[in-house]
Order: structure tokens, then sequence, then C-alpha cells
């Protein structure tokens, strides 16, 4: 049994509509994110092959939808809650222990056996509804949702049904197979059938795993099956107010996936419309086969289910006082979407905005960053440029490396300030990256303060040109681009430490001076 | 008229007096609450008078003599002798002793323990025992009280006559030709035949209460909440209570103490602090002539109509004069909602059974149906293991609850509910408690309702609507009308305002028998 909220409300409404803000810059946006979506799910991409899509025959028909149809997407997404225990006992739950190890008589469903809520559920679900700007009800009930199934051990799943903690929805329980995960407490987010397209649909979900991730309730791994998305997909003639038949379509296990799937289910749809054999659209559950790059029927409806709801009593109502929800209110970090304001406010490009908003990890750490006075644009480029490389390389989370934003922020100052050169401040980097430590302790541990000392470079320049007879006098004979071939040398000579400005401006001066 | 209660006559060789005698010989200078075997049992104990393993033989003895013409036990623990071994010990040893030390207790079977099979009368549940003990028992355990074992009832607790047991049938120990009430008979039978001390039951509609006057022992049905409720194995959760049985008023009220409080295992227990009645009784010697002066009762009118045998209800009337004699000012008074509560209770109480007893579908535990399929293992598993009283409400439940007839059945009955609750509430604001008999009439034959279900379900007339407000209740004793061996016993329903079992009830009532 797994607790889920569903809101359906308009008011979720504005999560999705919170992309029209970004539509305006539609491709900028949109990229981003599925870019950071294979990221997040590459290891699971990559043990399956991944044909390339015919883009074109999609693309010809979602064009063709623009004109005649209109797509009508719904996402049921659900967030496995990251509670020490499990949702009606005081099992713990750690995903993948060994079957059966995590298991009591509560959550075996013996006779006499009986649920207690875990606070912790109801305190996810009313973070996650305040974050999606829900009307929370501070009277809501649980009910009961009746089916046989193996792993179901009651026969029933306590669930909320028409008295919901967040305006519009209600808490579910769902069954896995596995009677360890029999009770874990998950979220389920239902959205309005407001979505036209599987880009906008996988942008939903992308932007509920950042909103569980930033609030901490969820891991949204969707590989352990945290974060699962079912969809449902339909397609209608434009202007025709009632909707097609509605497939569902299950596994569907990263972002990307769910895009192609549902582009390739609209196009479908629409192919069989635009034969005339629309009917043959069946009311059906079918799965995203990622090898074929297709969906197929898994199985057809079997009329409808009758749950036979009736409200729980085993457990009493859901009592909210307004200071508790004030207090969790209060309590919430910054939603991606606020991040995202602030950062543009501070003058980042959107793709700043998007790379440094999409992990609330690598957000924080740019935050603290800055915090230590640390310059908005700099900070943004090295955690982007170098730091993000390093952790690609060496596959790693922000949360891992060595650096720590108080040095990063030194390191920018004193790059900024010359005590040390772009590139000194790169080798640096590394140091702190892989081993830690802070960066003064480099900077004198190796001798690397910039030497900007005019007199010291003099000297360097005048060893230099020296010791290079014959190319002075090549450059002296009109071949100055040995101009270069002299900076380096001289940079050589002041082991990199030599303020390159200075450097050339001495050069010049030196190999101009005698001619 | 209460006065009037007798030992079980058809019982009389059974060797009751062995506990009199303990009591007449135990601390003669202080005068022991009237009819409280615990207490006697205590002191007895206490003063090197008796062992707990004499005591506990003789229970035993008594037992085995009656169970064969009874079968209100379905298992009988064999570690009787070695508790009371153990506690014999600790008494020799100066050791502290809780407060049931020495007293046996009988468990109905659908209230798990740990070291017996817990089969709720079912063959679905054949065999099977729980890992864990329920808290009524853990807290009975921990306070020095030995499960003698555990009691029959109706499958599940539905019924009303304990022939719905899939394993046996119970015997009345009044008339052994007689039904002793359900589903709670066997707990009643045994505490009636003195088979143990006290006994756990359960009370979803009556299961206590009707049992108890069927029976001629004290049932006492808490406010819902007042007794954690796990451990017990659920037939309608918004209903059921443990309850308890004993020979006095005092003995119930003291176990009930034991068992109650919060328990964080059932989120509907309630916090409520239980309040320490034991030492509140009072010496009948010590009252004057009319010792419940200032007390309410309303007797309800509509317990008293057409279909309630003649008997019955001349005893209540009967009942009702004696607490006037006792300084009660007795009014009638009127419920108009009260026979509305036999049906919604009928719809409530199957629609949550119907989802309680999904659970049992042979896939983790008790009897599974050898096949291959799943659908059929559900099947199978279920057909053999139910028998038809629960295959009956199963399927009414489901009804109930099905898609188009939820706000006809299910939803209206909330609505009753709700109508018999506000005027319980106005009742009890008038009155400190309400009056009603416990069952529409003595108990009758066995098989005589078997086949009729509706004449079965009518019996819990009186009785439902207390479960339905949810409200504490208590039957006693209070005479005898003709038929069976030489007469059957008829209990009065006392019921009180919610977590009011205390003053208002136990004490009032203790010291009039």
């Amino acid at each position: 049994m797994i607790a889920s909220t569903f809101f359906r409300s308009i008011q979720n409404h504005h999560l999705l509509l919170y992309p029209t803000a970004l539509f305006r810059r539609k491709n900028g946006v949109l990229y981003c994110t599925m870019k950071s979506t294979e990221a997040q799910t590459a290891t699971q991409e990559k043990e399956k092959p991944q044909p390339k899509i015919p883009h074109r025959s999609q693309t010809r028909t979602i064009d063709k939808i623009s004109k005649d149809y209109e797509a009508v997407i719904g996402i049921e997404t659900h967030v496995q809650l990251n509670t020490l225990t499990k949702a009606f006992c005081s099992c713990p739950y750690n995903y993948g222990s060994p079957p059966n190890t995590s298991i009591c008589p509560i959550c075996m469903g013996l006779p006499g056996a009986l649920p207690v809520l875990n606070s912790k559920v109801i305190q996810c679900a009313v973070k996650v509804g305040l974050a999606l700007n829900c009307k929370l009800s501070l009277n809501s009930k649980f009910d009961r949702k009746q089916y046989f199934y193996p792993d179901l051990p009651k026969g029933y799943q306590i669930s909320q049904f028409d008295v919901p903690i967040a305006t519009g929805g209600y808490l579910d329980l769902d069954l896995p197979v596995d009677l360890n995960r029999a009770g874990v407490p998950l979220l389920e987010i239902v959205s309005e059938p407001d979505m036209r397209t599987g880009i906008e649909a996988s942008e939903y979900a992308a932007e509920l795993q950042r909103l569980v991730r930033y609030l901490g309730v969820s891991n949204g791994n969707m590989q352990e099956g945290s974060l699962r998305c079912d969809v449902n997909v339909s397609v209608r003639p434009i202007g025709q107010s009632q909707f097609g038949t509605k497939v569902e379509i299950k596994n569907l296990n990263s972002f990307s996936s769910m895009g192609r799937a549902i582009d390739f289910e609209i196009s479908r749809q629409v192919q069989l419309h635009s034969q005339g054999q629309g009917d043959l659209i069946a009311q059906e559950t079918r799965l995203w086969e990622e090898g074929a790059q297709k969906t197929v029927t898994m199985r057809k409806k079997e009329g409808l289910s009758d749950y036979r709801y009736f409200p729980e009593p085993d457990l009493p109502g859901v009592i909210l006082t307004k200071a508790y929800v004030d207090a969790i209110r209060d309590s919430l970090p910054e939603a991606p979407e606020m991040k995202r304001r602030r950062y543009e406010k501070m003058g980042l490009s959107m793709q700043d905005v998007l790379f440094l908003a999409n992990d609330i990890n690598v957000a924080q750490f740019f935050d603290e960053t800055i915090a230590k006075g640390a310059d908005v644009k700099l900070a943004a480029n090295w955690i982007m440029g170098d730091i993000a490389a390093y952790m690609k390389n060496e596959k790693l989370t922000i949360s891992e490396i060595k650096l720590v934003p108080q040095e990063l922020a030194e390191l920018i100052a004193s790059i900024k300030g010359g005590t040390i050169s772009g590139k000194i401040g790169k080798e640096i980097l590394f140091g702190l990256l892989a081993k830690g430590g802070t960066v003064k302790g480099l900077i004198e541990e190796k001798d690397l303060v910039q030497i900007v000392d005019p007199l010291e470079i003099e000297k360097m320049v005048d060893k230099v040109l020296a010791e290079n007879p014959k190319q002075l006098e090549q450059y002296r004979g009109g071949k100055t681009k040995l101009q270069g071939f002299f900076a380096g040398q001289v940079m050589k000579v002041s082991k990199g430490k030599a303020n390159p400005g200075l450097l050339n401006k001495i050069l010049v001066e030196r190999l101009n001076a005698k001619s | 008229m209460l006065s009037t209660l007798h030992p079980p006559r058809s019982l009389s060789r059974f060797p009751r007096y062995t506990l009199c005698t303990l009591t007449a010989q135990s601390s003669p200078s202080t005068t022991p609450p009237p009819h409280s075997q615990i207490l006697s049992i205590r002191r007895a104990l206490l003063s090197r008078q008796v062992t707990t393993t004499q005591l506990a033989e003789s229970y035993l003895t008594r037992l085995r003599l009656t169970e064969p013409h009874l079968k209100s036990f379905l298992h009988v623990s064999d570690a009787v002798s070695q508790q009371a071994h153990c506690l014999d010990g600790k008494i020799a040893r100066n050791e502290e002793v809780g407060p049931l030390a020495g007293v046996l207790v009988g468990v109905k079977d659908n209230i798990c323990t740990v070291d017996m099979p817990s089969t709720g009368g079912s063959r679905v549940l054949d065999g099977y025992r729980p890992p864990f003990d329920a808290t009524a028992v853990r807290k009975i355990k921990e306070l020095g009280g030995i499960v003698v074992g555990k009691t029959n009832l109706d499958e599940f607790g539905m019924g009303s006559t304990t022939e719905a047991s899939a394993f046996q049938v119970t015997a009345n120990p009044w008339d052994v030709s007689r039904v002793p009430g359900g589903s709670s008979g066997g707990s009643a039978a045994a505490v009636s035949a003195r088979q143990c001390v006290v006994s756990l039951g359960s009370d979803t509609g009556g299961s206590v209460r009707q049992p108890a006057s069927f029976c001629g022992v004290v049932g006492l049905k808490p406010t819902y909440g007042r007794v954690s409720r796990y451990g017990l194995m659920a037939y309608a959760s918004s209903l059921d209570v443990i309850g308890c049985f004993g020979s006095s008023v005092a003995d119930t009220g003291i176990l009930l103490r034991v068992i109650s409080g919060h328990d964080r295992l059932d989120a509907t227990s309630s916090k409520r602090e239980v309040p320490d009645f034991a030492s509140q009784f009072a010496s009948i010697n010590l009252l004057e002539s009319k010792p419940l002066k200032g007390l309410r009762v309303g007797l309800i009118r509509q317990t008293l109509d057409d279909g309630v045998d003649s008997g019955v209800v001349s005893l209540i009337r009967g009942a009702a004069s004696h607490l006037e004699e006792l300084g009660c000012s007795v009014t009638e008074i009127s419920l108009p909602s009260f026979s509305l509560g036999l049906p919604a209770y009928y719809v409530l109480a199957s629609s949550e059974s119907s989802s309680n007893l999904s659970r049992y579908d042979g896939v983790r535990y008790g009897n599974q149906a050898a096949v291959d399929e799943l659908n059929s293992l559900y099947g199978d598993s279920r057909a053999k293991g139910f028998g038809p009283e629960v295959k009956r409400r199963i399927l009414m439940g489901t009804y109930a609850l099905s898609a188009g007839y939820y706000d006809a059945y299910y939803k209206r009955a909330q609505q009753v509910r709700t109508l018999v609750r506000k005027s319980f509430k106005a009742a009890l604001d008038q009155n400190d408690i309400l009056v009603s008999p416990a069952a529409p009439s003595a108990a009758y034959k066995i098989g005589e309702k078997k086949d009729d279900p509706l004449a079965m379900y009518a019996g819990d007339i009186m009785t439902v609507n207390v479960n339905l407000a949810g409200l504490p209740a208590l039957v006693l004793p209070c005479g005898f009308v003709e038929g069976g061996v030489a007469g059957l016993p008829v209990g009065i329903q006392m019921i009180g305002a919610a977590f009011d079992e205390v003053l208002k009830i136990l004490i009032a009532i203790d010291i009039l028998i």
C-alpha cells in the first residue's frame, strides 16, 4: 500500500502554466531540460539499445496535428516518499533489501493488525501540496479501495478518495510485488489533461522530479521506481470538446523516453484517425518498448472496476491545524521556479539558470559560493565549466567533490584580485576538487603567487632575450610572430606565475627597444 | 428484582463453593467489595490460604468436567499449571504480583494470542497461530492473569448464537439444549459455568451483552476507543470493541481497567485517562437505604414494545421499580430513531466486514485451496474457508458498497448512524443512564433460528444502537423467566454516556448485587 496524493485541481495547472513564461523562450528551456533528463537516467538508458527515432515521419505527423488534431495528455506520477518507515507501520524501508525482510504483522495484513499513519507521510503530502500551490483541506479522511491481488495483503488499499488533503485530490495506496514494499509511502500526483506534446509532458515530469528533490520528500530516482509516470494520451480533431479514446502508457523509465513514447502514441493515433480508423483506438494500457521505440498493447481495459470505496474506519480523520500548515510553509525551501526567477534577476543567462537550478545540490553550492561574495557570473562559469566537467569525468556528484563553496569563492576572488592568474587558478581548482584544502594553502604550498613586480619580470625578459639571440634577431628582422614564443619562454621561466599583461607589456618594450 | 440473581441452578453440581469458602475465610476484619472473585482470589493468595496452583487446578477440574456438555472452548492452554507454579514461586518469595495474579481468563478466539491458535471460529484460519498478542491479552498477562484458553464464537463474530462457529456449537449452561447467545457465546458460557474467572469477548452489535443476558453473567461493553482493538480480528472496525465478562460488576470493572488505555498500535484508541475505579467500589453494608439517590434513569420505551417477550418486559419494569426504591428517578423516554438502528447496523457492519475479510485470501496464512490459477485460489480458499453466515454478510456488504447502491445503502446507513448518535446524546443529557432489555427474549433453542437469519438479526435490536453510538453499556442479570431446567436468566442493559463506564454505571450498579 502506498499513499499518494492526487492533485486534479486547476491549481496545479499553475505548474503547467509556469512554462508559459518559458514558452516565450521555448527552445532554450525545453532542450536544456531534456539534456539534464538524459544525464539523470544515463545509466539506465545505456543498458538498452537506443535506435535513432524516425524523426521525419513523427515531425510530419505532429505538424499535421497542429492543423487538424489536438493531443490531450495527462500524467499520473507516483513519488515514493523517503520516510524512514513505511506509511502505516514502523518497518524501515530501504530500496533493494532482500525480499520479505522488512515486514511486520501490520504490513503483512495479519488478522488483528491495524494501520497507524506515519505522520511524516502527511508532512510530505502537505509540503508537496503547498509547493504545487494546491489548496489544502484542514479536515480530510482516508478511504479503502478494494480489490484482490497476491501482494495486496489486506485486499484493500488505504487512500484518500473524496475528501483530499489537497484540493481536488486524494491519497491512494498501491501494491508492489515484494511485501518489502507493501506499505511504502508514495505520493501520486495526477495532472489535469492539459498537456499537448511529449516534450511538454516530459518537462512537467522533470519539474516534478526537481520539486520533490528540492523539498527533500523523495530521491526521485526513476531507476529505483521512486518516481514513476503513467501517461494518458488521446487525440481529437481540433475544435472538438469531447475527449478522444484514452490510452495509458506504462514503462516510461526516463523523461526522454516519456517524450518519445507520447509523440509516438500521438502519431499512431493521429494516423488511425486520419485514415478513418479512429474506432480502432481502444481504451487500453500500452507498453513503451525502448528497443523498438514504439508502444504495444499490454492489456485491454476490462470494463470499469468497482473499487467500492468507503471511509477507512481504522484511521481517524486527518485534521491539520493552520499552525501546522504554516510551520511547514515557512520551512519550505525555495522552489525551483523561484530559484530560476532569482537567478534570472541576477543577470544570468537562461542557459545558466536552467543548469544551476536543475539540481538542488548544484543550486545550493552556487548559492553558498555567491553568499561568500563571489562574482555571480564567474561562479556560474566555474561551476558549469571545469567543475561540471570534472564531475562528469569522475562520475561524482557535487556533494562528493572535495571543493567547498567557500574555497571556490576564495579562488574567484584571488583571480579577480590578481593574486593568481586564471591559468594557475585552474591548476588550484583541480587540486581542490581532488584533494580539498584551501586556496591560500595551495598557493603557499606551491609558491604560486603571481609575479606582479615589473623589475622581476624585466629580469626574466632580459634573461630570455639573452638566451635566444637568434630568435631575437629574426624578430627584429620583421618576424614579429615570434613575440608569442618569447612570451611563452618568459612564462616558463616564471613557472607560470608572471602576470600575463605585465609580461607582454615589458616584453614588447624590450623587443622593440634597440631597433 | 436485581437482588434475585441466583447462581446458575442447573450447574449446582459444579464446585462453586470453593471460592465462596475462600472468600469467607479471608481477611474477616475488612469488608470486601461484594462478589468480586478477582479481589477474593488476590486476598486468598496473598494471605497464603490457597496457592495459585490449587486455584488453577480447581478451575481446570471444573472445566474438564463441564466442557463435554458446554463446548465453550476451542483450545485450552497447556501452560496454565506451569504459569500458576511460576506465580506461586513469586508469591512465596514475596515478590510483587499484578492485580490479576492467579486469575484465569478466557479469551474469545478472534483475539490474537501468541502461544495458542487463534481461528476466529473460522475454517479459513484453522491452525493459525499469530506471532503477536492482542494488546488486551498482553496487558492481562503483564498483570499476572493466566489465559486459560480460547473460547468459541460465531465465525469472526458474525452471529447471535455461537452456532456459526466452524468448529462446534456451544451450549447454554442453564439449559444445554439452548444457545448461549453470541457471538461471544463461549466466553459467556465459560464464566457462567465458572470454567474461568473472567473472560474477554468482543462486541460489534451486542456480542458481549446478549450472551451475558442469555448466560446470566455480567457483560460490559466499553466505550468505542476505550480498549485497543490491536489483535482483535476485525469484523466491523468502526463498531468493534473488546468487552469483559465476569460473575460480578466489580470483576468486569477490574478487568476493564487492566485492558483499557491508549495504544499506539490502534489509531482509534482513546488517549483519555483510565480512572482507577476499583478502589471506589463500596460495600453495600456502608450504604444508606437509598444509595442511588439522584441518579436519573431513562427507560427506553421502544425497547418494551410489541415483539419483546412479556416475561422480559415485566422483569425490566420490575428492575426499574427496584431502582426507584434505591433512590433513582426513573422516567420513560423515547428514542425515535431506535428502530432504524437495526437495518443501519446490518448495512454498515456487513459493508465493513466485506472489506475486513478480504485479507483471508489463502495467500499468506490460513487454509489455502490447492489450485493452479490465482482467481481460483481466491475463490476456492474463500469458498471452503468461510461459513454461510460470513458469506451472506460479505455478499450483503459488497452489494451495499457497490457503485450505484452506495448512496442508497451505505451512505444512508451512515446518516442513520448520525441520527442515532444524536438521539442518544440528547437522551443522555437528560439522564445519567438509559435502561432496556439486553435481548427481546431469554435464550432460545439450539437450531431454532439457524435457518431464519432475519429472525436472528431482529434479536439484536436492543444492542446494535449502542454500537452505532459508540457508547458503553453494561448487562447484568435481573431475574428469570420460565423455561429450561429451572428458569432462564434475563439481563438488563444499562447504557451510559461515552467514557462514563466507571462512575455512572459500574459503581452505581455494583452496590446493587
